[in-house]
């Protein structure tokens, strides 16, 4: 598909059920053109991982993900190599020369590929995502870099292992850690907050299918309203979604304060912020 | 171009936002892939590239209206040149009167209708006849802004745009919350269209520079704490949270080796698998070290602003620290970690250490000498040297005995002892302020006024490592 232009960036989005903003179709445009990793951050169920499938959707190019966690290491994101394959090939062949062993279990045959070599050792180009970088440690995160700066990796026994093609990268942050300068200055950055109100109903009119506009507009003003309060976590744009479906669900054509305080739950998570939203937004407080 | 971009990055600079060499010119060079008549692509653009931290987007937005608030927005129909002059001239005798009951009705239709073509040329209209600008008064942009508010009486157009809204329904309390919400963030973006078009008349009679000049504001991170206002303070929240998990893993940093200790045992029973041959060696994990922190924190009236800030680094740290107990204290000193437990908000929090901590024994002034004292009794023996010390707060003791020996004993039984005042470094030991007589005790001593001291300091911090890790 066509990502020529910021228009066509947001039309091929939006045909694949992704709304974006000028923000993000602006800097989607940008990384395509000058094949720079995009680095998007911002609270939690904004749209950022779905960012990087819609793109894998619109390309047609395959999605590999690494997903990050605590302790996330080399051999669970670049390679290692497949101990048990070695071992049994070693001793299968005790009559062999040793150096012939030896080249042999060193070689590809013998290597288990972890998301960032496959992304670049694939044929085709893929969409990278690598997500919630910022729960991995700050001498992983100089790992991710210089891959990304690179596109090659160099294995000690088998030399360096150029990139076949080059991936288009989205890493993703809900920003709990400070990333590195580095790191963020190869990027583009793209902040994506809640969507406006506007923005939030046409979310949910192409991602819950049967809901009618009025209850599309209804939904999305109550989750602004709600986001307007202090709130331990303010409901993300999948649990408007959920939101949404439970009204369809329960065939609610139109909300009113009793519906909400019954629903709450399914917006918020912490019956601190239920109890709040529900002492502002309806009349009668309960838990 | 390139030259209002360079100042406009100068700009950038100059009110604080890091852009580096390969940001700015990252930017250039992606300014050169765009229709550089397209005000948005444009400003997403140089966001993307020069903008890396969401705190700073304030700076980068206004200083990107006063550099480039002439580059036409898409798909809008151009400003025709000369059929208002930009500056009514001071007479203004020979045009007809101006219908300010016409220009509402056009604003309240464009309103209704999300017409924002329409929006703009109201907007055009009212700052022309209403914001009283004349060239090269050196008032700012607020005070222009006020004048077309305050006659465009925006209580009354929002009470006019809800019944336009309402079409005669009945509705419910709830819906007309709704209803009234919507109209609100109408009415604000009439009313940051209303503040760009004065940027954009200022700029063209006094020039980008001295626009921007006026217009810059400290970044969140260059406030001073102890003038913060409520805004600023809960803007820095947010900033907090990601501060105080860099300053959990440096307090946890030990030197790591890659992977754990091979655990033996567990190998061999894995072998028994495959025959005896140890195919899969089992590592132990590196145990991850669990840092103990104790904050006491002053929170007496000089200190009020300051002491809300520390309050909320405490309520962060609570968050990523198991271990952490934390004080408050005026003239005497009380425990108030259960009031920070978990899933408790800030609000809460807050409200709890200022009605049931017990910290004032006798006036309510400071007495960090006093506080010290009772703090060692009581709990100084829970003390290991495992425990990091962090005390904030100005040592202004009210001209009363420092007593820090105290302090050297807390000192002696924890892992360090750290200092953080929120005073400028040239006022400590002016006035009532002991600082001096604490610090020598101290392992080190920071002038935290600011979240970008706070950063520094976290940054920076390195410790004496725990006599455990010494010994392991
Ligand atoms: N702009 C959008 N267009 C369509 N759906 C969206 C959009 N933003 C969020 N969503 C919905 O919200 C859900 C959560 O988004 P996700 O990308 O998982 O959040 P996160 O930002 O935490 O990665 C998605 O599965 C999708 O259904
Ligand atoms: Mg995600």
């Amino acid at each position: 598909m066509n990502l020529e232009s910021p228009q066509a960036v947001a039309a091929a989005l939006r045909s694949v059920d992704y709304l974006p903003d000028d923000r993000i179709s602006q800097v989607v445009f940008l990384a395509n053109r000058l094949d720079k990793p995009i680095l998007v951050e911002g609270p939690a169920g904004v749209g950022k991982t779905e960012l990087a499938k819609a793109l894998s959707r619109v390309t047609g190019k395959d999605l590999i993900r690494l997903q990050c966690y605590e302790g996330l290491d080399e051999a669970k994101a670049l390679y290692e190599w497949n101990y048990k394959k070695q071992l049994l090939r070693i001793q299968a062949d005790v009559d062999h020369d040793w150096e012939e062993i030896e080249q042999d279990i060193f070689s590809e045959d013998f290597l288990l590929t972890r998301p960032l070599l496959e992304a670049i050792r694939s044929e085709n180009p893929v969409v990278l995502l690598i997500d919630e970088v910022d729960r991995v440690e700050v001498e992983t995160e100089a790992l991710l870099l210089e891959i990304l700066s690179d596109f090659q990796v160099s294995i000690p026994e088998l030399g360096t292992m150029e990139a076949r093609t080059q991936p288009m990268v989205v890493l993703t942050s809900n920003n709990t850690r400070e990333l590195s300068e580095a790191l963020k200055r190869r990027c583009l950055f793209l902040h994506i907050d809640y969507p406006d109100a506007q923005r939030e109903q046409e979310i949910l009119a192409a991602r819950v299918p049967g809901l009618s506009e009025h209850l599309a507009a209804q939904v999305a003003r109550v989750a602004r309203s709600i986001r307007s309060l202090d709130l331990k976590k303010a409901p993300s744009v999948s649990e408007t979604i959920d939101w949404a479906r439970t009204l369809l669900a329960l065939s609610i054509d139109d909300v009113d304060e009793d519906i909400l305080g019954d629903t709450l739950h399914v917006l918020l998570k912490y019956q601190t912020d239920i109890e709040k939203a529900a002492k502002e937004l309806t009349s009668s407080p309960q838990a | 171009m390139l030259g209002v971009i360079t100042g406009f990055i100068d700009e950038l600079r100059a009110a604080g936002v890091p852009v580096s060499m390969v940001e700015a010119i990252d930017g250039m060079r992606a300014v050169e892939a765009i229709e550089i008549g397209d005000r948005v692509a444009l400003r997403e653009t140089l966001r993307a590239t020069l903008i890396k931290n969401q705190r700073h987007e304030r700076a980068f937005d206004t200083a990107f209206d006063v550099y480039f608030s002439t580059v036409p927005l898409p798909d809008s129909t151009p400003v025709e040149e000369g059929t208002r002059p930009d500056l009514p001239s001071a007479d203004g005798s020979d045009r007809a009167p101006f219908d300010i009951d016409a220009l509402l009705d056009d604003l309240l239709q464009a309103l209704a209708g999300l017409d924002e073509e329409a929006m703009r040329r109201g907007v055009r209209t009212a700052v022309d006849e209403l914001a009283g600008m004349e060239p090269g008064r050196p008032v700012g942009g607020t005070y222009y802004l006020y004048r077309t508010l305050r006659r465009l009486d925006l209580a009354d157009l929002e009470a006019r745009l809800i019944d336009a809204l309402t079409q005669d329904e009945e509705l419910s309390e709830f819906d007309r919350r709704l209803l009234r919400e919507e109209v609100e963030a109408r009415l604000e973006q009439l009313r940051q269209e209303i503040e760009e078009e004065i940027r954009r008349r200022l700029v063209a009679d006094r020039g980008r520079d001295a626009v921007a000049r006026t217009l810059r504001r400290p970044l969140i991170e260059d406030i001073d704490l102890m003038h913060a206002t409520t805004k600023d303070l809960q803007e820095m929240e947010a900033a907090i949270g990601p501060l105080t998990r860099k300053l959990a893993a440096r307090l946890a940093r030990r030197r790591r080796k890659r992977a754990g200790r091979l655990d033996f045992r567990r190998t061999m029973r894995k072998s028994l698998a495959t025959g005896g041959v140890p195919v899969e060696p089992q590592f132990r994990h590196p145990r991850p070290h669990r840092p103990e922190v104790w904050l006491l924190c002053d929170i007496s009236g000089s200190m009020a602003t300051f002491s809300r800030f520390t309050l909320q680094f405490t309520h962060a740290m609570a968050t990523h620290f198991s271990k952490l107990r934390s004080f408050a204290f005026v003239d005497t000193i009380d425990e108030v970690t259960d009031f920070f437990g978990a899933g408790v908000d800030f609000g809460s929090a807050l409200l709890r250490v200022t009605t049931e901590a017990e910290v004032v024994w006798l006036d309510g002034h400071s007495d960090y000498g006093n506080s010290l004292e009772t703090f060692n009794a009581r709990y100084g023996r829970q003390l290991t040297p495992r425990t990091t010390v962090i005390v904030t707060g100005d040592a202004r003791n009210n001209y009363r005995a420092p007593r820090d020996k105290v302090l050297g004993e807390i000192a002696a039984s924890a892992r360090a002892l750290v200092w953080l005042n929120p005073e400028p470094r040239a006022y400590w030991d002016t006035g009532d302020s002991a600082m001096s007589h604490y610090a020598t005790h101290c392992t080190s001593v920071h002038e935290v006024r600011t979240l970008r001291q706070l950063e520094q300091f976290i940054e920076e911090l390195t410790l004496p490592g725990t006599r455990a890790a010494q010994n392991a």
